[in-house]
C-alpha cells in the first residue's frame, strides 16, 4: 500500500471520536445558552403580552390570565408554557381591583400569513373597544394600514358583540363590509385596497368572540374582582 | 511576506476588497429578504458576524481534530450551534427585533458565506487570523446589507433608522420595501461599482500606455 493511500483512510474510530467531541461541545454550548437566556426571554414575552393587553384596554393597571376549559368553565391559567390548551384570555383590572375589561387574541389567514390580533372587550357595553396587531407579515404600506389607518381603527371604538338572550351565541356576527358601506355597529368598514387584511382582522375577532364570549359572559362575576 | 497576509490585511479583506455582498455575492437570501430597513440590516449583519467569527474560531481551533471525511457535518454542526446561540440571545434582548428578523435568523445556518469561510479559510488557518478574517467578512456583510437596507428604507418608508426624513407629505415608494425593491437596489449598487471599476481600469490602462 502506498503511503498516499494509507493517509487517505482515516480509522472509523477517529471519525466517530471527532463527531462525538464536536456534538458534545455543541450540545454544551446550546444548552448553556438556553438555560442562561430563558429567564430574560420569558420576561420579554410576558412584557410583550402585557403591553398588547394594556394597549387595547388603556384603563387597566393589572392583568390576570385565564383559560376557558373545554367544558366551558373558567380557570386561572396555570403558570408556565404547555399549560392546558383551550381558549386563553386576559382579565384586566383597574386600580381599585375591579374588572375593567377582557382581552383575547384572534387569528385568521391574511394575504401573506396568519394575522394575529388582540382585542379588548368591555363587558359594560358588550362591545370591543380597541384592537392591536400581535403579529402579521402583510405587505408593508398596504396590509399594515390595519394598525395605522385612523378610519379603520375607528371601527373598533365600540364594535358591537352582544350575545343573544340565552347567551349561547353572538346576536350578530362581526362582519367586514366594503369600504364606506358600514351602517350597523357590528360591521367593520374595510380599508380600500387592503380588503384581504381587513377581512382577516374581522374574521379573527369574530371567531375568537364567538368561541369566547358565550363561555365568558355568564361567568363574569367569577372574575369581577382581582384575586 | 508575499503569501502570508498581515493581520490587518486579514481583517480588511472582507470589508471592501472582497466584500461578501458586492464582490463575492454570497448569502443573498438574507441580503435581499431582511434589508427593508437599516436597523434590520445592521442587526442581521451583526448576528451573521457573530456566527461567522465564532464558528470560524472554533473550526480553526479544532482543525487538526476534524478528519476531512466528516468536515462538512462538523462545520454545519458548529455553525448551527452558534446560530442557536444568536437565536436565544436575540429573544432575550428584544422580542420585537426577533419578530422582525423572523425565520432569517435560523437561516443563517444555510448562509453560504458562513460555510464558505469555514471551509475555504478557517479550516486552513490558525485561530487568530481566521477569527479576524471572519470578523472583517462579517462587518463587510453588515456594511453591504446596511447600504442596501438604508436606500430601501429611505425610498420605501421615507425614514432612516426610524427617523422621518421628508415630512408627512412624502409618498413612499412602497415597491422598495417589497421583494422587488431588494433586487433593484442590489442591482443599482452593483452597477455603480461596475462603472467605478471600469473607469479606474481605463485610467490605469491609459497611465500604463503613457508610461510605456
Amino acid at each position: 500500500m502506498s503511503a498516499e493511500a494509507a493517509a487517505q483512510t482515516t480509522p472509523t474510530l477517529v471519525l466517530v471520536r471527532a463527531l462525538g467531541i464536536i456534538s458534545a461541545l455543541c450540545g454544551l454550548i446550546i444548552v448553556g445558552t438556553y438555560e442562561s437566556t430563558l429567564p430574560a426571554a420569558t420576561a420579554n414575552r410576558r412584557i410583550a403580552t402585557e403591553r398588547a393587553v394594556f394597549k387595547v384596554l388603556p384603563k387597566a393597571t393589572a392583568i390576570e390570565e385565564f383559560n376557558v376549559t373545554p367544558d366551558g368553565r373558567i380557570a386561572p391559567a396555570a403558570g408556565g408554557e404547555g399549560a392546558p390548551t383551550g381558549l386563553k384570555f386576559f382579565a384586566a383590572y383597574g386600580p381599585d381591583g375591579k374588572l375593567t375589561g377582557v382581552a383575547a387574541e384572534g387569528a385568521a389567514k391574511g394575504y401573506a400569513d396568519t394575522v394575529r390580533v388582540m382585542f379588548g372587550y368591555d363587558p359594560g357595553c358588550q362591545c370591543i373597544i380597541g384592537i392591536g396587531v400581535v403579529s402579521m407579515r402583510e405587505t408593508p404600506g398596504i396590509g399594515d394600514k390595519v394598525y395605522t389607518d385612523k378610519d379603520f381603527l375607528a371601527n373598533f371604538k365600540a364594535l358591537d358583540v352582544k350575545l343573544t338572550a340565552d347567551m349561547s351565541a353572538l346576536a350578530n356576527e362581526v362582519k367586514v363590509v366594503k369600504h364606506g358601506t358600514k351602517n350597523q355597529p357590528w360591521q367593520i368598514d374595510a380599508i380600500a385596497g387592503a380588503t384581504v387584511t381587513s377581512r382577516a382582522v374581522g374574521k379573527g375577532i369574530n371567531d375568537a368572540a364567538r368561541a369566547l364570549l358565550p363561555a365568558l359572559v355568564p361567568n363574569l362575576e367569577k372574575i369581577a374582582r382581582k384575586s | 511576506m508575499i503569501n502570508v497576509p498581515s493581520t490587518w490585511q486579514e481583517f480588511t479583506e472582507g470589508l471592501w476588497e472582497r466584500n461578501p455582498v458586492f464582490v463575492m455575492v454570497l448569502g443573498m437570501c438574507p441580503t435581499l429578504a431582511v434589508t427593508v430597513s437599516a436597523i434590520n440590516s445592521i442587526s442581521m449583519g451583526l448576528a451573521t458576524t457573530f456566527v461567522l467569527a465564532a464558528s470560524c474560531w472554533l473550526v480553526s481551533m479544532l482543525r487538526h481534530l476534524i478528519p476531512k471525511e466528516v468536515r462538512i457535518a462538523s462545520y454545519i454542526g458548529i455553525i448551527a450551534t452558534f446560530v442557536t446561540v444568536v437565536d436565544y440571545a436575540i429573544q432575550a434582548i428584544s422580542l420585537e427585533l426577533y419578530e422582525a428578523l423572523g425565520a432569517y435568523i435560523q437561516l443563517i445556518v444555510a448562509n453560504c458565506l458562513v460555510l464558505g469561510r469555514a471551509e475555504a479559510h478557517a479550516a486552513k488557518t490558525s485561530p487568530m487570523p481566521a477569527t479576524l478574517n471572519a470578523l472583517g467578512m462579517g462587518l463587510g456583510f453588515t456594511l453591504g446589507l446596511t447600504m442596501i437596507g438604508g436606500v430601501r428604507e429611505i425610498l420605501g418608508s421615507g425614514t432612516f433608522l426610524g427617523l422621518s426624513l421628508f415630512g408627512p407629505n412624502f409618498q413612499p415608494w412602497v415597491v422598495m420595501v417589497l421583494p422587488p425593491g431588494g433586487f433593484f437596489v442590489m442591482g443599482g449598487w452593483l452597477l455603480l461599482f461596475a462603472i467605478v471599476r471600469a473607469r479606474r481600469a481605463r485610467a490605469t490602462a491609459r497611465e500604463v500606455s503613457h508610461g510605456a
